[in-house]
């Protein structure tokens, strides 16, 4: 039960935190509402697709991107949650966190949890927009995408995690922009399908592949057609794991390993 | 019931090749206050940052409350408060929402906190302002906040890195005697600073210097009759 107290303090101080900062809401809304009116809109004409799982029928660009620009709130959800946890580290807050009796592995998960807490809102409050520019998906797609931008956003906060316990000053976080964001969205099936890139490249195209963002994706569009896509699973549950695992690592506080007795 | 509340033995600790502890051992009475002296870069945070488990030590052993902090770290951790140089309140929350949220990390429910906190607070004279955000306290308040907050949970041992640094004298002195009066309720105080103005004769002292501790016991049998201060800087100033 003392476990649950912590994690519902954690989801409710980012929580308060989010409602507090009206300009992040606004931000993580009209990033993606960008792409998918002005970019989609470019590219429309452009971009053909061709029928796809997990659609059965042609589509326009916009309803191609939109399981993207949902992955795409999540990425820079995680980044902004692994930037206030290297500002709270900075500013003393994450020191309070460290020194509770609970296990370290259940406050940093917590943590996590509170970010994907907060992404489900700005995600279905872009959906919920969406809606109103015609975009929309089988009502049951919208159940079933719950749990699987559970997992992605679970997913991308463990990698949030591991580079904020990477990162020593919060000067230093602009780099993640250019190195991780960046890459990570633009080398993904957010954009684009796997064929048309093959097309262009196919290094780009195996680079995709293997690109855990790319999964995540896919997870969620199958998810919003009221599919199941169980490769996808396998990479989001593995990449998170993988994720945590390190960053564990990162937040040991035993893993300093420059302690050595010399007297 | 242990002797000792707090115990350090042999301790060391280095940051790549800056030997920062160095053999640290000490003792602290139960329900006693320690002031551990040092001048800036003695060790002191350090020694904060492994007592509260936040670093590990490969060398040397903490015992809390007879608990080893190695293999027992959580029991340890929920006897221990603790309030850090550096500030760790969230300014744009209120002074209630803050420590509840504090609180909830011990495990503790909002309905078993709140009586807590009103207490907490009642005591160090701040109850009115317990709906105020952060934000607008002044630096005194705020510290005293911090101290509130490390004490919700009930701690047995209290640990304070500098907590009056940057403050004028009189919230200074003010802070100083309200901990010191903890001792009365049993809880054990280990106060780093480097103001001797904040340490009393009957206090325990550990005097730290280049990581390594120069004396320890009670402040009058260390000193004796010299003046803490000229003692003070005699021990440290081009040792």
């Amino acid at each position: 039960m003392i476990y649950f107290t912590a994690l519902f303090a954690i989801v409710r101080r980012e929580l308060l935190r989010f409602v507090g900062q009206r300009s992040r809401f606004l931000s993580a809304l009209v990033r993606p509402l960008i792409w998918l009116v002005v970019f989609a809109a470019g590219f429309r004409a452009a971009l053909g697709l061709s029928i796809m799982p997990p659609y059965q029928t042609y589509i326009t660009y916009e309803v191609y991107i939109v399981p993207g620009l949902c992955g795409m709130i999540q990425l820079f959800n995680g980044m902004q949650s692994s930037l206030s946890l290297v500002y709270d580290r900075e500013m003393g807050s994450m020191r309070l966190l460290l020194t509770s009796p609970l296990p370290r592995w259940w406050l940093l998960l917590s943590k996590i949890f509170a970010g994907v807490f907060v992404s489900l809102l700005q995600v279905y409050a872009f959906l919920g927009i969406a809606a109103l520019f015609g975009i929309t998906f089988p009502p049951i797609g919208y159940v079933f995408a719950l749990p699987v931008l559970v997992c992605s956003g679970l997913m991308l906060g463990a990698l949030g995690l591991l580079l904020s316990s990477t990162i020593k000053q919060l000067e230093n976080f602009a780099g993640v922009m250019n190195f991780v964001i960046f890459p990570m969205f633009f080398l993904s099936t957010a954009l684009y399908p796997l064929w048309k890139m093959a097309e262009g490249s196919p290094l780009l195209r195996d680079i995709c592949a293997y690109n855990p963002f790319t999964h995540a994706i896919e997870l969620i569009r199958f998810a919003l057609y009221g599919q199941f896509n169980g490769m996808a699973l396998i990479w989001v549950v593995t990449s998170f794991v993988v994720f945590m695992i390190a960053s564990l690592w990162g937040y040991n506080p035993a893993k300093t390993m420059t302690n050595r007795k010399t007297g | 019931m242990s002797k000792y509340a707090l115990s350090v033995c042999d301790l060391s600790y280095s940051y790549a090749t800056k030997n920062a502890l160095n053999n640290v051992s000490f003792d602290i009475p139960t329900g006693s206050f320690c002031a551990l002296l040092g001048p800036n870069g003695a060790g002191k945070s350090t020694l904060f940052s492994v007592l509260t488990g936040l670093v590990r030590s490969p060398d040397g052993a903490v015992s809390v409350l007879g608990h080893d902090l190695a293999s027992y770290g959580r029991i340890a951790r929920k006897n221990i408060g603790v309030v850090f140089q550096q500030p760790t309140l969230d300014l744009d929350v209120s002074v209630r929402e803050n420590l509840l949220y504090f609180a909830a990390l011990h495990g503790i429910s909002r309905r078993r906190a709140k009586p807590r906190i009103t207490d907490a607070l009642d005591r160090l004279s701040m109850g009115e302002r317990a709906d105020e955000k952060l934000r607008n306290l002044n630096g005194g308040h705020r510290r005293r906040m911090e101290i509130a907050r490390a004490l919700v949970h009930e701690p047995s041992i209290l640990l304070l890195d500098e907590p009056t640094v940057g403050l004028d004298h009189e919230t200074r002195q003010s802070i100083t005697q309200y901990v010191h009066q903890l001792c009365d309720d049993g809880i054990t105080i280990l106060w780093a600073t480097h103001l001797v103005d904040e340490i009393y004769p009957a206090d325990q002292m550990v005097l730290l210097h280049h990581g390594q501790v120069l004396e320890t016991g009670q402040v009058s049998d260390v000193v004796g009759t010299n003046d803490l201060a000229h003692w003070f800087s005699q021990k440290t100033v081009g040792a």
